[in-house]
C-alpha cells in the first residue's frame, strides 16, 4: 500500500529505495540484503515517528483515507455472525447506515454502522457515508429491538456528515436526529459508540449517545467539518487545516479534554495498513467495555449515560453583564 | 455545525438596512424597509404590529427580550442563570481574533450575555419556565453556555412541573467551543428524555432561523412545535443544500409552511396570534389543575 498522504513524503521516498532493492529479487547481494533490513527497520521506526505526532488537520487526512477500514470490514474481520436487519418500514433502506443482529465472541448484539463505501458503485448506493432521515430512522428501530430483547447496542460512526439534500429536509432530517438523541439517552440497554473513521457532526451524534465512548487513535470528531468552519469563521475552505486545528477534532485532543472515554490503538501507520490488527484491537475495547457495562441494572445505565452526557460543558460563573 | 454557508451567515446575519435591531437600540426608527415586499413602512406603524409588514406579513426577527415582553404576562418574568458565561475551552482563534474576544464585542454589541434567556414566567396566569434563544449573539449558536442554560430550563420546568417553552432561532452549535457544542446537542435532549417521562409538556416554537445542531436537538423536540410564518427551518441552510445538489431550490423551501406540509410542525402561527395560541395550549395540556388557578 503506498504512502499516499502529503505528510508521508519521508516514508513514501524511503519505501521507493526499498521496493527499487527488492524488485532485484534473488540477485540480491548480501549487502543489499542487510541494506532491505536497515531500510525496513527505518520505515517502521520513521512511520511510528510520523504518526505518534500527526496534527488534527493530518488526522482527518487518516480518518478520511480512502482504504481505512469501514464499517462492513470490521463487521466482516470481528462478528462470527451477522444478520443485517434493512429499512426504517417507513420509507426505505438507507445504506449510509447498515445494522443488523451481529455476534461478537459468543454474544448477540445489535451492530449499528455509517458505511461510506469502498468503490465508486458502493459509494454511490451509500450516498459516501451521508444518511438520510431514513437512515437515522431505522437506526432508531434497531435501537428499539435490541431494548426490547435486552441486547447491547454498538455503533460505529464514520461520516462526515448528515446529508444536506432536499429529499432530507422533506422527510425531516432534524427531526430524525433529534429523536435518535432523544430516544437513546433513554435506552435501558448497555450502548457502546465508537467512532472509527469520521465523526461529523450531528450526522454521527445521531449514533453517539451512549455510556461509553471511544474513538480510533487516530479517528476526528467535530462540530463541523473543518471545510465548513473555515468557509464561516476564515471565509475560506483553504484554511481547513487550521479550523481542524482550532476546533481540536482529532481523537488525543478530545481525550485530553475528557470528551472520550477511551482511545483504541491504530496498527503502525494506521488502520488502513492492517484492517485485520485495528479489528481486533476494536473488538477488545468493545468486548472489555460491554464487560464492565454488564455490570450495571437498567437504571444505572441510563443514569450513567445521562450524567456523562450533562456534565458536558465548560463555563464560568460571574457576575452578568447588566442588561437593560 | 456548518449549516450555514458564509453567504446564508452573512445573509442571517442580515444589513442594517434590511433588518433593524429594534427599537431599544435604534430609538429613532423613522421608517423601515420590508425586505420582501419592498414596502416602506412607518416606524411606529411597524411597531404597532409587532414588527411585522402589515402588506405581506413579513416577521421580521425579535430579539430574546422583545419575545419576553410580546408573551408574557406583565412583570412576570424572573430570570434564572444570567451569571453563566461563556469560557473559551479550546483557546480558539481564528482570523487572529480569538473566541474570548469575539464574546467581549458581541456582549457589548448585544447587550446579553449570551445567546438565550432562560427563567419562569405566566402567560393569562399560567406558569412556565422557558429559555428565549437571540440570534443577535454570535448568530443564536449554542456553545456550552447556550446548552447549559437550555437544560437548566428544562430541569426547572421538571421540578416545578410546569410546562416548558423553548423559543428557538440559531445557526446551529457553535464551532468556537469544538466538540463542547455538538455535545450540548445530546445534553438538553437527554434532559428532555426526563421530562418527557414525567409527562411534563414541552411547546417548542421555531422562529427565524432555526437550523442546524437546534433543529436536530430540542427544537424538533416539542409535544408541540410550533412557527412563525416564513421563518427559515431545516437541518441545512438552503445554500449549503444548493451547492450540496448543484441546483436551484424552489424559494418556498425550509420555510415554516414548507415544513408544516411535511409533517414536521403542528402549527404556523402569526406573531399577533402567538399568546393567545401559547396561552390555549398551556390550559389544555394543564387540564383540571387549571381549575384551580385564580387571578
Amino acid at each position: 500500500m503506498a504512502y499516499d498522504l502529503e505528510f508521508e513524503k519521508p516514508l513514501a521516498d524511503l519505501e521507493k529505495k526499498l521496493t527499487t532493492l527488492q524488485r532485484k529479487g534473488e540477485k540480491l547481494k548480501p549487502e543489499e540484503q542487510r541494506q532491505i533490513k536497515a531500510l525496513e527497520a527505518e520505515l517502521r521506526e520513521k512511520t511510528a515517528e510520523i504518526y505518534s505526532k500527526l496534527t488534527s488537520w493530518q488526522c482527518v487526512q487518516v480518518a478520511r483515507h480512502k482504504d481505512r477500514p469501514y464499517t462492513v470490514d470490521y463487521i466482516k474481520l470481528m462478528c462470527e455472525d451477522y444478520f443485517e436487519l434493512r429499512g426504517d418500514r417507513r420509507f426505505g433502506d438507507d445504506r449510509a447506515i447498515q445494522g443488523g443482529l451481529a455476534v461478537i465472541d459468543g454474544r448477540t448484539v445489535m451492530l449499528i454502522g455509517h458505511q461510506k463505501g469502498r468503490d465508486t458503485r458502493e459509494k454511490m448506493e451509500c450516498s459516501f457515508g451521508l444518511a438520510h432521515p431514513e437512515g437515522y430512522r431505522k437506526a432508531l428501530r434497531l435501537m428499539r429491538q435490541a431494548e426490547k430483547f435486552g441486547m447491547p447496542i454498538v455503533t460505529l460512526i464514520d461520516t462526515s456528515g448528515a446529508s444536506p439534500d432536499l429529499a432530507s429536509e422533506e422527510r425531516g432530517q432534524s427531526q430524525a436526529i433529534a429523536e435518535n438523541l432523544l430516544v437513546m439517552a433513554g435506552l435501558k440497554v448497555p450502548v457502546v459508540a465508537v467512532i472509527i473513521g469520521e465523526g461529523g457532526s450531528g450526522g454521527a451524534l445521531a449514533l453517539g449517545v451512549a455510556n461509553r465512548v471511544l474513538m480510533l487513535e487516530f479517528a476526528i470528531y467535530t462540530v463541523a467539518a473543518p471545510e465548513a468552519a473555515a468557509s464561516i469563521l476564515w471565509r475560506d475552505t483553504i484554511y481547513a487545516s487550521q479550523a481542524a486545528e482550532a476546533m481540536k477534532v482529532d481523537a488525543k485532543s478530545l481525550y485530553q479534554l475528557g470528551l472520550v472515554d477511551e482511545l483504541i490503538p491504530e496498527p503502525l501507520g494506521g488502520a488502513h495498513r492492517n484492517h485485520a490488527e485495528a479489528a481486533k484491537a476494536l473488538k477488545a475495547a468493545i468486548l472489555k467495555h460491554l464487560d464492565e457495562l454488564a455490570a450495571l441494572n437498567q437504571e444505572q445505565l441510563v443514569q450513567q449515560r445521562f450524567e456523562k452526557f450533562r456534565a458536558v460543558g465548560k463555563f464560568a460563573v460571574g457576575d452578568p453583564v447588566a442588561v437593560r | 455545525m456548518s449549516d450555514l454557508t458564509s453567504a446564508d451567515a452573512q445573509r442571517a446575519q442580515a444589513p442594517d438596512d434590511l433588518q433593524p435591531q429594534g427599537s431599544r437600540s435604534i430609538p429613532g426608527n423613522l421608517a423601515v424597509k420590508c425586505p420582501k415586499c419592498r414596502e416602506l413602512l412607518y416606524g411606529k406603524d411597524w411597531e404597532k404590529n409587532l414588527k411585522t409588514c402589515p402588506r405581506c406579513s413579513y416577521h421580521f426577527r425579535l430579539s430574546a427580550r422583545e419575545r419576553i415582553d410580546l408573551l408574557l404576562d406583565e412583570g412576570s418574568f424572573q430570570e434564572i442563570d444570567s451569571n453563566l458565561l461563556s469560557v473559551d475551552p479550546l483557546n480558539f482563534v481564528s482570523r487572529s481574533q480569538s473566541y474570548q474576544a469575539k464574546l467581549r464585542e458581541e456582549r457589548e454589541k448585544t447587550g446579553l450575555n449570551e445567546a438565550v434567556i432562560a427563567g419562569t414566567g405566566t402567560i393569562e396566569g399560567l406558569p412556565l419556565a422557558l429559555a428565549v434563544m437571540d440570534f443577535a449573539f454570535i448568530g443564536g449558536s449554542m456553545g456550552s453556555v447556550v446548552g447549559e442554560k437550555v437544560t437548566r430550563a428544562i430541569e426547572r420546568a421538571l421540578a416545578d412541573r410546569s410546562a416548558l417553552l423553548i423559543i428557538s432561532t440559531s445557526g446551529g452549535a457553535r464551532m468556537q467551543e469544538g466538540m463542547f457544542s455538538l455535545l450540548q446537542m445530546a445534553k438538553t435532549s437527554a434532559a428532555l428524555t426526563r421530562l418527557s417521562e414525567a409527562r411534563v409538556p414541552y411547546i417548542s416554537l421555531l422562529t427565524d432561523p432555526t437550523t442546524g445542531g437546534i433543529s436536530a436537538s430540542f427544537a424538533f423536540l416539542g409535544d408541540v412545535i410550533l412557527a412563525e410564518p416564513g421563518a427559515l427551518i431545516g437541518f441545512a441552510g438552503p445554500r449549503v443544500i444548493e451547492q450540496f445538489m448543484h441546483q436551484r431550490l424552489p424559494a418556498d423551501t425550509n420555510t415554516a409552511e414548507f415544513v408544516l406540509a411535511h409533517g414536521m410542525l403542528d402549527a404556523v402561527v402569526p406573531r399577533r396570534l402567538l399568546r393567545p395560541t401559547l396561552a390555549r395550549l398551556l390550559r389544555m395540556y394543564a387540564g383540571s389543575k387549571v381549575k384551580s388557578v385564580t387571578h
